[in-house]
């Protein structure tokens, strides 16, 4: 099991779409191949864009397919980060 | 004209002549000038511009008593232009944000950090602020191909209690950014497409996602407009799509459709190399943000699933 801490990549406000994608190229999709389960904590990130959660998570699913849900966790999440990764987990299955 | 809104914009945009490309000038009402951000992100957007390809900038002089606005709000220091004014500078009581020139990544994360305070207003009444001014600068580095970057300025309006906010680009406009993909007719029906949910410049497949784009970030922030039943603007090439303000007493419905929407356009204005973005958001009433995403993410999906289907092929039987 493997933790990133997204605050400390992006502050409080994730919106960097090129920071979610370092943070998914250097660390989600190389835990996942090695079989590793991945948390991403969100503690103290206040609110992020729609286009930040993208970035960092929908490539993921495009390139494991959805099951790759299965082997991530989304930790201290207040309730518009929940809501932006249910729109993007919903489309990108929706896609794939 | 002395006074430009994004409600009574048309004419203003219309009377702006674009017949001369070696020189720009720029003349304002003698006594009294009132206008919305965006029109100084334009002329500012435009004089970088045209300055970048050796034109001369005319700034007659302000005589207005308004004039001080202007100076303040940083438009004759961008241009390096010489006010003539001679005004204290003293801490911003005002509640704006300066127009800024945003050209990378970095730049707009400094920005996003700084603006804030400026703006005097409690937390949760920024974070819709804060998620616009992201999507729509990303939008000027990721499409426009804009040499200059977004140039953005925002004022706070404390009788109306409401946020205006322009973001505008002289890039290669939303038409040709679409042109790959989907061959709008038009620019009107370019911008229609931009808004229109699970579109963008950046994927074949229709509907689809890209690594880095889904085509939802326009789509949201004219759905915070419609959800604060306040103005929104888009003008790129000859058109420009205006989303009217929801009546009251009208209950609010995100529709994915742009041309279902309430809306107005022209088709047939001076061409806008690049795109300007125009917003009003009322803060009287805090936006539910998790209420609309879960309206987003209704309509988000029905609209894609829509747009598919519109594409799907028919059988022929013969």
């Amino acid at each position: 099991m493997r933790e990133i801490k997204i605050f400390n990549t992006t502050g409080s406000f994730a919106e960097n779409k090129d920071k979610a994608r370092e943070i998914r190229i250097n660390f989600i999709i190389p835990s996942l191949e090695k079989k590793e389960k991945v948390i991403l904590d969100f503690e103290g990130v206040d609110s992020a864009t729609q286009s930040f959660i993208h970035a960092l998570i929908s490539d993921v699913i495009k390139q494991k397919g959805a099951g790759a849900l299965n082997n991530i966790f989304f930790k201290n999440c207040n309730e518009i980060i929940r809501k932006l990764i249910e729109i993007v987990t919903e489309y990108m299955q929706d896609s794939v | 004209m002395n006074s430009v809104w994004i409600g009574n914009i048309d004419p203003f945009i219309r009377s702006f002549d674009i017949s001369n490309e070696h020189i720009l000038e720029i003349t304002s009402h003698k006594k009294w000038v009132s206008v919305h951000p965006v029109v100084l992100c334009m002329i500012s957007a435009l004089g970088l511009f045209m300055r970048e390809h050796g034109a001369k900038i005319n700034f007659e002089k302000m005589e207005a008593t308004s004039k001080h606005y202007f100076h303040r709000m940083g438009l004759f220091n961008l241009l390096n232009l010489d006010s003539e004014m001679k005004i204290t500078p003293h801490e911003s009581a005002g509640r704006f944000i300066p127009i800024q020139q945003i050209k990378n990544s970095e730049d707009l994360e400094g920005f996003i950090k700084e603006m804030i305070p400026l703006l005097h207003l409690e937390p949760n009444k920024v974070e819709p602020i804060k998620y616009i001014i992201s999507e729509l600068v990303r939008n000027v580095f990721e499409h426009s191909s804009s040499t200059n970057g977004a140039i953005v300025c925002a004022q706070y309006y404390k009788k109306s209690n409401t946020i205006r906010l322009g973001v505008v680009d002289t890039g290669v406009g939303i038409k040709d950014t679409l042109q790959i993909f989907y061959h709008p007719r038009d620019d009107l029906r370019a911008i229609a497409l931009a808004l229109t949910p699970g579109v963008t410049g950046t994927t074949r497949k229709l509907g689809g996602v890209s690594e880095m784009n889904a085509g939802a970030g326009l789509f949201f922030i004219k759905s915070l407009a419609k959800t604060s039943r306040d103005f929104f603007m888009i003008y790129s090439g000859k058109a420009m799509y205006k989303l009217l303000k929801n009546p009251k007493n009208k209950q609010i419905k995100l529709i994915a459709d742009p041309l279902e929407d309430h809306y107005s356009s022209d088709n047939k204005l001076p061409y806008w190399k690049g795109t300007v973005v125009a917003i009003d958001l009322c803060l009287n009433e805090t936006i539910n943000f998790k209420e609309l995403l879960t309206s987003i993410r209704k309509v988000y999906s029905e609209g894609k699933k829509k747009l598919i289907k519109e594409r799907y092929r028919k059988p022929k039987f013969i």
